[in-house]
């Protein structure tokens, strides 16, 4: 019981939930104030996280429960992530209409949902977190009960998910048939020789985890769920599970199979090249902003995989700091969606953006940046992003990944280019509200400061991420 | 010397930026952003001058050297001069400002917006020319593109978007290979710094892809013939300060990386690859000529004589003469000061009469004297009449490639027979012939500003035309190092089976 102080953010984050629970059902009209003790909290669990000591590596819970270097740094960015997007979101989901006391509740259980994946060191522990997100996830999608599109996408997120949790599931049974064993590490053990129930576990959590990310083909449902959730949620999509996917593919490749890797290396490799190519091509002929933000990420989970299709501890950092600076370019996407409002009413086609350069330069300067940096301009945060997953790429002669992904970049290049010139070249419309909250003003800020001058010290990420060590 | 002017001449212009982007905007204040943008980029060219000054121009190495720690373990920001990226700088410095004073006629709107986008783009262009590690040469290069895309795109004429979208997208796919082959080279090396590649080599069985790869980026940029083809298109919707800056100097960054990395880091594919260049060149020199005796539009004429001009270049940069790169170097210079000029000429009669169409006018030399002397000096430029800077270029590619092959040699000399006709030809329907249109009499004559910026570009075409010492001085050291480094010599020997 000694060791219950290492999961103490995890516990403080289940009480508050309970907390405030009771306290939003008792006390009339509170959800302006639960969504704001909702937001404290998770500021205290950051600080809570940031206080353990740095150096311990250790296993709880019979050795199912990994504290670690790994799972300290994507807690923190899963953390702070949320808490910007609890920032920036604030005015909208007021004005939309959906400030309950279960939204930020709802909010808080998915990242705890997260938070155990992301230490998880067991098939077990793993899909419990998966599933206390993904149920959070689903009613958060549909929130806007009233929207047709809302509850479309969540019916929609549900169906599908429902059913990459069964093959993953299926996955699970497969691995623990062959390995006799739930826990990571002791099916690296056991499992020293290949057997085809064991590839087709490993296949099978695969999906379901590429289904998590929005892997191509398994990325059916990110533009329907992305355009029809509230933005608020939207955001949230685009960037939290992502972080606590993308630290499950890294534990589970490189911990039980980092011995098989070449059954699973061409499988990623698939993936990665797929979801690049096939992002940029479908992202073309998007008119709405959220849809074609739903490609981008898809694109952009492309790039995150092939810096893990290396198999090597340089490809993993680099597709960690790819998450990094990816987690910080959609924020700021998002934080300029959520200033595109006019009489109570957002916007969010391609078309409303017609001009904006006329009526809001500070705006659409940001914007510039982001899409820029998105489309891997240097000398923005996203051209180093990439540069990072090529190095590791190609230190491994991974060539044709390699050329694949940058060509694709190209394409992307193109519909990123589209919305600058909507931005900046074409003829204005009327004018936004140029009124917003602080939060929202300060994400945007700082977003778009980290990407700009991220060239100028480029080390500082790269250096704590490559203190991470994976096995 | 301690005080580190490169990296002072590089952020300057965006320091300068900066400061016009955070003074409040009004009209009245438009014109004071403009002076603070003539004021930094006339610092800048005398901080270049002075660099030029102090430069030595006897050392092989690299000088005024600045290495500092950048991405940890992997690359430093490295940079460095040696003669002949001094002379770009220069350029480089020297054309900017005039850009800047020609703004008053040509940019109508958000005029604020503009010189942020020409001052950054400066800060990038010297960056290109005096990086001396692969991946911040790489950055400068692509950073270009974002201000450039944004002059043809918000300033340009009707088909704009379309332009920039073509400029953008072409430069964007030539250099991702570039961006492949540095990765590659680090791997291969262990190293992206210029100087100890030098000094490392590269192994001869990585060479020919490596090349192809840097060749793909740079073929594109020069622009080559078969991928010119966004070069007319970018030229005649850029706004004049756009279309200067553009054949001035973001053709010329091409033209040396050729010379710094093609033939500086691979010289034996380079060697190996040479009947490549000399037939695209030669096919770029010819073409098109040709087609620029048929343009209607005064800017894609200029255009497509760039790329003839181009074409020179690269034909003078792989004789792997002394005589051949030097010329090569000279006919970027020149060439730098010659399209400036032209641009500035067609931007001169466009903002009075509103076309580019050749046809349109006539009979200039009896309402505006004083702009037919100016045109008569750059036409004769253009095409290389002894006495001007283009001749000097010219002579010496010829020259080289005369050494290295007599049948290319003559087929490129056409080519300087055909410029004279394009643009003498050029040069008679807009000066020469009757006043025939009532729109033309009405034009008046070159304003101060105009001859103040025009007057500048004549004064070093004919210096340099019948002095050229200053430039083949500053490069003569590090071309003839280069060719020794590489044993390009040795190498052409055993090629011609001496």
């Amino acid at each position: 019981m000694e060791n219950l102080q290492l999961i103490i953010p995890e516990l403080f984050i289940s009480i508050m939930i309970m907390f405030l629970l009771i306290f939003g059902v008792f006390k009339k009209n509170s959800s302006q104030l639960v969504y704001n003790l909702t937001t404290v909290s998770l500021v205290a669990a950051l600080a809570l996280i940031i206080n353990l000591d740095t150096q311990i590596q250790s296993s709880l819970f019979n050795n199912s429960y990994n504290i670690d270097s790994l799972a300290r740094f994507m807690k923190i960015l899963l953390i702070l992530s949320g808490i910007f997007v609890m920032l920036s979101s604030s005015k909208y989901i007021q004005i939309s209409k959906i400030r309950k006391i279960e939204y930020p509740i709802l909010i808080l259980c998915s990242i705890l949902g997260m938070m155990v994946m992301i230490s998880s060191n067991d098939l077990i522990v793993f899909y419990m977190g998966l599933e206390l997100q993904s149920l959070a996830l689903y009613v958060l999608a549909s929130f806007n009960r009233d929207n047709l599109l809302s509850t479309e996408s969540g019916l929609k997120y549900f169906v599908l998910s429902a059913l990459s949790s069964g093959l993953l599931l299926y996955g699970c049974s497969l691995i623990y048939g062959f390995s006799e064993t739930t826990n990571f590490n002791q099916i690296m053990v056991n499992t020293k020789e290949i057997e085809y129930g064991l590839t087709f576990g490993i296949v099978f959590i695969l999906v379901g985890l590429a289904f998590k990310i929005s892997a191509v083909p398994f990325h059916m449902w990110a533009p329907d769920v992305y355009q029809g959730s509230p933005t608020s949620v939207t955001v949230l999509f685009a960037l939290l599970p992502k972080i606590a996917a993308l630290t499950v593919f890294i534990r589970f490749l490189y911990i039980p199979f980092y011995e098989l890797g070449d059954q699973w290396q061409m499988i990623i490799i698939f993936l990665s090249i797929a979801s690049m190519v096939f992002g940029a091509v479908a992202a073309i002929g998007q008119k709405n902003l959220k849809r074609l933000i739903a490609y981008s990420s898809i694109s952009h989970m492309g790039y995150a995989l092939a810096g893990l299709s290396t198999g090597t501890t340089q490809g993993v950092q680099s597709s960690i700091t790819y998450i990094t600076i990816y987690l910080v370019m959609n924020l700021a996407f998002f934080s300029c969606l959520f200033m595109l409002k006019r009489n109570d009413e957002y916007y969010e086609n391609i078309d409303d953006l017609s001009g904006l350069s006329k009526n809001h330069p500070l705006l659409s300067l940001s914007l510039l940046v982001v899409l820029f940096s998105l489309a891997g301009i240097p000398p923005l945060a996203g051209f180093f992003a990439k540069f990072y997953i090529f190095v590791a790429v190609i230190n491994e002669k991974m060539y044709f990944l390699a050329i694949v992904g940058l060509l694709a970049t190209v394409i992307a290049a193109f519909y990123y280019l589209r919305i600058i010139k909507i931005i900046y070249f074409d003829p204005e419309k009327e004018k936004f509200e140029s009124k917003h909250n602080l939060g929202l003003k300060f994400t945007l800020l700082a977003s778009t400061f980290f990407i700009l001058a991220y060239f100028i010290y480029p080390s500082g990420i790269v250096d704590i991420i490559s203190q991470i060590n994976i096995n | 010397m301690n005080f580190p002017i490169l990296s002072s001449l590089i952020l300057l212009p965006t320091i300068g930026a900066l400061f016009i982007f955070f003074v409040r905007s009004s009209n009245s204040q438009y014109q004071s952003s403009k002076y603070v943008a003539l004021f930094i980029t006339l610092a800048n060219f005398f901080l270049s001058l002075y660099l030029w000054i102090v430069f030595d121009k006897s050392i092989v190495n690299f000088q005024f050297v600045e290495e500092r720690e950048w991405i940890s373990g992997f690359v430093n920001y490295k940079v460095g001069v040696d003669g002949i990226s001094i002379l770009f700088i220069l350029l480089t410095t020297f054309i900017t400002p005039i850009c800047v004073i020609t703004v008053n006629a040509t940019i109508k709107n958000r005029l604020k917006d503009f010189l942020i986008a020409i001052l950054i783009l400066e800060t990038f262009m010297i960056g290109v020319f005096c990086s001396l590690d692969l991946v911040v040469f790489y950055l400068f290069f692509e950073a270009g593109l974002i201000p450039m895309f944004l002059i043809i795109g918000i300033w340009g004429g009707e088909r704009r978007v379309y332009s920039a979208f073509k400029f953008f997208l072409y430069t964007l796919l030539g250099s991702v290979l570039m961006l492949v082959a540095i990765i590659s080279i680090y791997w291969i090396t262990g190293t992206t710094d210029v100087i100890k590649l030098y000094e490392l080599g590269i192994d001869a069985k990585y060479q020919n892809l490596l090349w192809l790869a840097f060749f793909s980026s740079f073929a594109v940029k020069t622009p080559m013939w078969p991928v010119h083809t966004w070069l007319p298109d970018a030229h005649v919707e850029a706004p004049t300060a756009g279309s200067v800056l553009l054949a001035a100097i973001l053709l010329k960054m091409a033209g040396y990386g050729f010379i710094r990395f093609s033939l500086g880091l691979f010289p034996d594919a380079s060697l190996y690859f040479v009947p490549l260049v000399y037939t695209l060149s030669l096919i770029a020199i010819i073409y098109t000529s040709l087609v620029a005796l048929m343009q209607e539009d005064m800017k894609k004429l200029i255009a497509y004589s760039s790329v003839a001009h181009m074409g020179f270049v690269t034909l003078g940069i792989f004789t792997m003469t002394q005589q051949g790169i030097e010329g090569s170097i000279f006919q970027m210079i020149s060439h730098g000061l010659v399209s400036a000029a032209l641009f500035l000429c067609v931007g001169v009669v466009y903002d009075r009469l509103h076309t580019r169409l050749i046809n349109r006018y006539g009979g200039l030399v009896s309402i505006m004297p004083k702009y037919a002397i100016v045109f008569m000096v750059f036409t004769l430029g253009a095409l290389g009449l002894p006495g001007t800077s283009g001749f000097i270029g010219e002579f010496l590619v010829l020259m080289g490639a005369f050494k290295k092959n007599i049948l290319v040699a003559t087929i490129a000399s056409l080519g300087v027979i055909l410029g004279a006709a394009y643009m003498l030809w050029l040069y008679k329907r807009i000066i020469f012939g009757k006043l025939i249109n009532e729109d033309v009499k009405k034009m008046v004559d070159l304003k101060r500003f105009e001859i103040v910026t025009l007057w500048l570009l004549v004064l070093p075409i004919i210096f340099f035309g019948f002095y050229p010492e200053p430039l083949i001085n500053s490069i003569e050291v590090s071309v003839a190092n280069m060719i020794d480094m590489n044993d390009l010599d040795k190498i052409n020997k055993l090629a011609l089976g001496d």
